[in-house]
């Protein structure tokens, strides 16, 4: 019989575990072809989750009802709050994972939703009517139909793995390429491209002399990623630590003797690598004055015997590598159980995509994750989620969602890569959101979680609970705008810092400006203290933190909102997707292309397109007031 | 858009030697064509050369002896295909030109501005070169005329785009310290940091400085000569403009209404007031006249404080003057030293209206007080644009932002936002961020057929 589903996603990384169980959260069936059950959720790079703005990504999905949060909550084994120095809108959640659990807590989690089929197969060609999905075709279950396809087959497009210069095919160690797909899509007329990524060796645990390196622990307060996480329950697993060590110009010295051999010096590799998480081969290359480069050396679980070096990603001979790492400071006598690798993958520029993921030649195909030339896991998911929900909700007839640049780190994810598609691996960086002070891990909750729960993936409790934290802190923020303090109250907190008497009475919002205070302190005032709302917002931790920033950064806050408005007129100017820019006289040629290219909504849209001039604006804003 | 081909006359209204009409668009050599009658078809004509030849009408009468200009897209003025009409100068010949060319479909009078517009719509010049040609057609004079084309050359442009440069590498090295926490990364230390963003700062102060002189270029300076009655005001008034305007009498108090005349002097207008030689108080009778010339001198860049050989020092006025306005807009002349020589009375310069002696040493006075020093050269960015100046000091208040978030040891993403906010403002000079605000403001300025 044909297998028949509302939305068939094909591959069980991190995008596919986002795009499967959100559409089936919202009433759909979902098949998930994957070539190896076991391998769903696998890692195939660092066992870790967040870091800079990948971690703002994790607290989003997770605002927003997808599951990458609470995966990583219940396997991490290391937790930090990156950043904690400088301000809150940089400040990123990051934990290492134990690499099996995770993994198994991800199969069991899909397992768990009765409407998710688990299809081991390997899919080979699309389906298509009328410009529209139909189905899948795949090596041993044949056809199987679908209203939505959703692709997110990471590095598995015709993946090629490299090492000096011995090339295997297959999307990561031990496992086959898929093969097939990017071919039937070459012949609907899509344009594809090629990239690499890198992942350094595997060392064996107790072959490395720790005692002589330098410690990294984790936060002696973790904060969990998800808001469903239980705090009195968290960390669930033993917690464990990094090491740091370094290379040194000698170290350089022999990973240069490689480079001959090296698939990415010789040409061998012709995908484009990401700038900015470069192989320690381009590191030494392209940072030729820098002494010494940082490794991490991260523990890939609980169990487990592998050490994962983070910073040492390469591609050169195996012989070279171990070589080099035995003259780093505690490697000395070093096993290498698996030696780093290259691979290589096909990509789909993703101008090739609209907002909601959805391609624009065809009706009801999606890509997510590598396949429109991200990296990382967390961008993975991020774009699963949203693909999951639009497939979802146009099969439901519902209108689709679409996060913008204002509102989260996936609406700026996803609106770069669709105006300014990209020719190397897309990494989200906090520096990437204009709105950053604004969009930050801390209020995620409070930015989308009413999206959420509007989708139906937000539980009514949660979602209330939200709503009275939001009116707590409105309330409080009125209180203590609004409350000054006499001099001598405060006084005594002044002196003990050594900062000057207050001249007359101020606000507590205005005390909190400063930075030597913090709400706590001004809060725990004998007279203030006593107050209910002081009771009510000590008692809720979460809030407190709001309330302060806000406080805090007050002007920040405001300016960044005088932004948005200012450029809100031109999100709202919207421009007909038939709009046929060829027959526009005056744009320039690049102009034309690319617009016609990208089919942008909004004159803001077309703002942000690469290579469209302040003068092609122009001519488009003239042109549409006719 | 800009299917219409558009049509105006380029030159000065009025009778001049010759008239130019220019056409632009996709019909403009099939329409030329239609009426001139030359060796070649304008159509088959290369870019960039002229042709001889009559421009009948089209019932066939001739209406003058033409040549036109041809220069084809995307070499011309607009980018588009554009001819240039050279008529004799008269008024008439040139609107009935006119006149046949819009009788004919797609073509059309343009609206003001409209020629430059398209050069900025089709890539040909950037925002702030735009605006600098409106201030060509406006310069008056020869300085004014430099200060624009010095901004069409694009050095404006070029600075801006310098300083933006410098600013974004600036905030690069910030964001990376943000994104880059894993890595051991540290670029710069406060105090450097800080030593970038006044470098910054000062060149914008720099541009800012110059907006003085540069409203000078663009708008003039005015100079009121005041003093006390008969003191000869208005004769120098009228060496100066080398004509008898203003009325010069041996009554004293001749000069009842304030008389102004634009000279230019080596290329920089000067808008002269004589006033009425009184003072600014007391005198109950000349009431209307007093009130005038004291906003006259209120309204002044410059006032020249007129005494003479014959009068003696005029303290008294001279203090009230000093009341009334910045000293340091005043200069002192001492007139009528033809009558004697050996005057005492302290001043910054000696003259004669008469004979015309120190006034060379005047001018020069003038010059000086109105650019100050004289740092400005042919290669020198000058701000003459308010637009521009109101970018420059935004830009300017988001970098002293910064500058307060460096020293009160921010983060980093705080410093970034202020960098950011300064670039934008920059950007907005050359026109990077367009708002349709900004373009319909700067295009509506222009007079038409430009
Ligand atoms: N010898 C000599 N006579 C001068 C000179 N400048 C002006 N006069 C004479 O001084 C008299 C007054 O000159 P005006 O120019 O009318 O003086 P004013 O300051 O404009 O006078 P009011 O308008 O009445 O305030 C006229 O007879 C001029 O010819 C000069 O430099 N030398
Ligand atoms: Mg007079």
């Amino acid at each position: 019989m044909v297998k028949k589903f509302d939305v068939v996603v094909v591959g069980g990384g991190h995008a596919g575990i986002e795009a499967a169980s959100v559409a089936a959260r919202m009433g759909c069936s979902v098949g998930l072809i994957t070539m190896d059950s076991r391998a769903i959720g696998r890692m195939s790079c660092n066992p870790a989750i967040g870091g800079t703005a990948k971690g703002h990504l994790v607290r989003e999905i997770d605002a927003l009802g997808g599951v990458m949060g609470q995966l990583a909550d219940s396997t991490g084994i290391q937790f930090r709050m990156l950043n904690r120095s400088k301000g809150p809108a940089v400040w990123s959640p990051r934990c290492q994972s134990d690499r099996k659990l995770y993994s198994q807590a991800a199969q069991s989690l899909l397992l768990s939703i009765s409407d998710i089929e688990i299809i081991e197969d390997s899919a080979c060609d699309v389906i298509v009517e009328d410009s529209r999905i139909v189905g899948v075709k795949s090596r041993s279950h044949g056809e199987i139909l679908c209203q939505a396809l959703i692709l997110s087959s990471g590095t598995f497009l015709n993946g090629l793995m490299h090492t000096g210069l011995q090339s295997t095919v297959g999307g990561r160690f031990g496992e086959n390429a898929s093969v097939g797909i990017t071919e039937s899509l070459d012949k609907l007329g899509f344009e594809h491209g090629r990239l690499k990524t890198g992942t350094p060796p595997r060392l064996k645990k107790n072959s490395i002399n720790w005692t002589i390196l330098e410690e990294q622990q984790g936060d002696k307060k973790p904060q969990p990623f998800s808001y469903k996480t239980d705090l009195s329950k968290f960390p669930s697993l033993p917690q464990l630590s990094c090491y740091i060590t370094y290379t040194d110009q000698a170290i350089h010295k022999i990973l240069e003797k490689g480079f001959s051999e090296s698939p990415m010096f010789t040409g061998l590799i012709k995908g484009t690598g990401p700038r900015y998480c470069p192989s320690i081969e381009d590191k030494i290359v392209r940072f030729a004055d820098k002494e010494r480069h940082q490794l991490f050396l991260e523990p890939e679980g609980i169990d487990s015997d592998l050490i994962y070096v983070n910073g040492f990603s390469t591609s050169l001979p195996a012989e070279i590598q171990l070589e080099a790492l035995r003259k780093v400071r505690g490697l000395e006598e070093v096993e290498m159980i698996r030696p780093g690798y290259a691979v290589e993958y096909d990509y789909f520029p993703p101008h090739q995509v609209d907002l909601t993921l959805e391609t624009k030649k065809i009706q009801g195909l999606y890509f997510a994750g590598q396949i429109n030339g991200t990296s990382g896991y967390e961008e993975a998911a991020a774009q699963g989620l949203i693909a999951g929900i639009n497939a979802a909700l146009k099969i439901q007839k519902r209108p689709e969602f679409v996060l913008t640049r204002s509102e989260a780190y996936i609406g700026v994810l996803i609106d770069d890569l669709v105006n300014k598609s990209t020719d190397e691996p897309y990494r989200m960086f906090t520096s990437r959101a204009e709105y950053r002070l604004l969009l930050r891990q801390d209020n995620a909750d409070r930015r989308l979680m009413k999206k959420g729960f509007e989708l139906g993936l937000i539980d009514a409790t949660a979602y209330e609970e939200l709503i009275k934290r939001e009116n707590l802190i409105t309330k409080s923020i009125d209180f203590f705008s609004n409350t000054k303090i006499p001099p001598p109250e405060i006084d005594l907190i002044l002196q003990s810092k050594g900062m000057a008497s207050l001249e007359s009475p101020e606000t507590i919002a205005k005390l909190c400006k400063r930075p030597e205070l913090s709400l706590a302190e001004i809060i725990n005032l004998e007279r203030i203290q006593s107050m209910e709302i002081s009771k009510e917002i000590t008692n809720d931790g979460f809030a407190l933190e709001q309330v302060e920033i806000e406080l805090k950064y007050e002007g920040y806050i405001k300016r960044q909102l005088d932004m948005i408005d200012k450029l809100e007129k031109y999100e709202k100017l919207q421009i007909p997707l038939t709009l046929n820019y060829l027959n526009i006289k005056n744009l320039s040629n690049e102009g034309k292309e690319k617009l016609n290219k990208v089919k942008p909504r909004s004159i803001g849209q077309a703002m942000r397109i690469s290579g469209v001039t302040p003068s092609d604006i122009s001519v488009l804003l003239v042109y549409l007031k006719k | 858009m800009n299917e219409d081909t558009i049509v105006a006359i380029a030159t000065p209204a009025g009778t001049g030697a010759i008239s130019v009409i220019r056409i632009s668009g996709q019909e403009t050599f099939n329409s030329v064509d239609k009426f001139f009658r030359g060796k070649k078809r304008i159509a088959q004509a290369d870019s960039h050369t002229i042709h001889y030849g009559d421009f009948y009408s089209a019932d066939g009468l001739h209406i003058d002896d033409v040549l036109v200009s041809v220069f084809k897209n995307p070499n011309s003025y607009t980018g588009e295909d554009v001819a240039e009409i050279s008529t004799h100068g008269n008024p008439i010949i040139t609107q009935k030109i006119i006149n046949e060319l819009i009788s004919l479909p797609n073509i059309r009078l343009a609206e003001p501005g409209e020629f430059t517009k398209r050069a900025f719509l089709n890539n040909r010049i950037d925002l702030a070169k735009a605006e600098a040609v409106s201030d060509i057609i406006a310069a008056r004079t020869e300085a004014s005329f430099r200060g624009a084309r010095n901004q069409l050359d694009g050095l404006l442009s070029s600075k801006v785009s310098e300083l933006r440069a410098m600013l974004v590498n600036l905030s690069s090295y910030v964001e990376l310290e943000l994104d880059f926490a894993e890595e051991d990364l540290h670029f710069f230390k406060q105090d450097e940091l800080l030593k970038k963003v006044d470098s910054v700062i000062i060149e914008i102060d720099t541009l800012l400085e110059s907006y003085s002189f540069g409203k000078i270029i663009r708008d003039g300076v005015n100079v009121a000569l005041v003093g006390r009655p008969n003191v000869g005001k208005s004769s120098l008034l009228n060496y100066i403009l080398k004509e008898s305007r203003a009325i010069v009498s041996e009554i004293p108090g001749t000069t009842r209404d304030i008389i102004r005349e634009e000279v230019s002097i080596d290329g920089i207008l000067f808008r002269l007031f004589d006033t009425a030689g009184i003072r600014f108080s007391e005198d109950v009778i000349e009431k209307e006249g007093i009130i005038r010339s004291r906003d006259t001198v209120f309204n002044a860049d410059i006032v020249v404080f007129l005494m003479d050989t014959t009068q003696g020092e005029a303290n008294d006025l001279f203090k009230e003057l000093m009341n009334l306005t910045n000293p340091e807009k005043i200069i002192r002349v001492l007139n009528k030293i033809d009558l004697n020589r050996n005057c005492l009375i302290d001043s910054d310069v000696r003259i004669s209206a008469k004979t015309g002696e120190g006034i060379e040493i005047f001018f020069n006075k003038l010059k000086e007080k109105a650019i100050g020093s004289d740092y400005y050269s042919e290669k020198t960015a000058v701000v003459t644009n308010l637009r521009h100046y109101n970018c420059l000091r935004k830009s300017r208040e988001n970098l002293i932002s910064a500058r307060n978030s460096i020293l009160e040891r921010m983060s980093g993403e705080f410093i970034a936002f202020d960098l950011r906010n300064a670039e934008l403002s920059l950007a907005e000079i050359i026109g990077e961020v367009t708002s349709d605000d900004i373009l319909n403001n700067i295009f509506m300025k222009f007079c038409i057929g430009k």
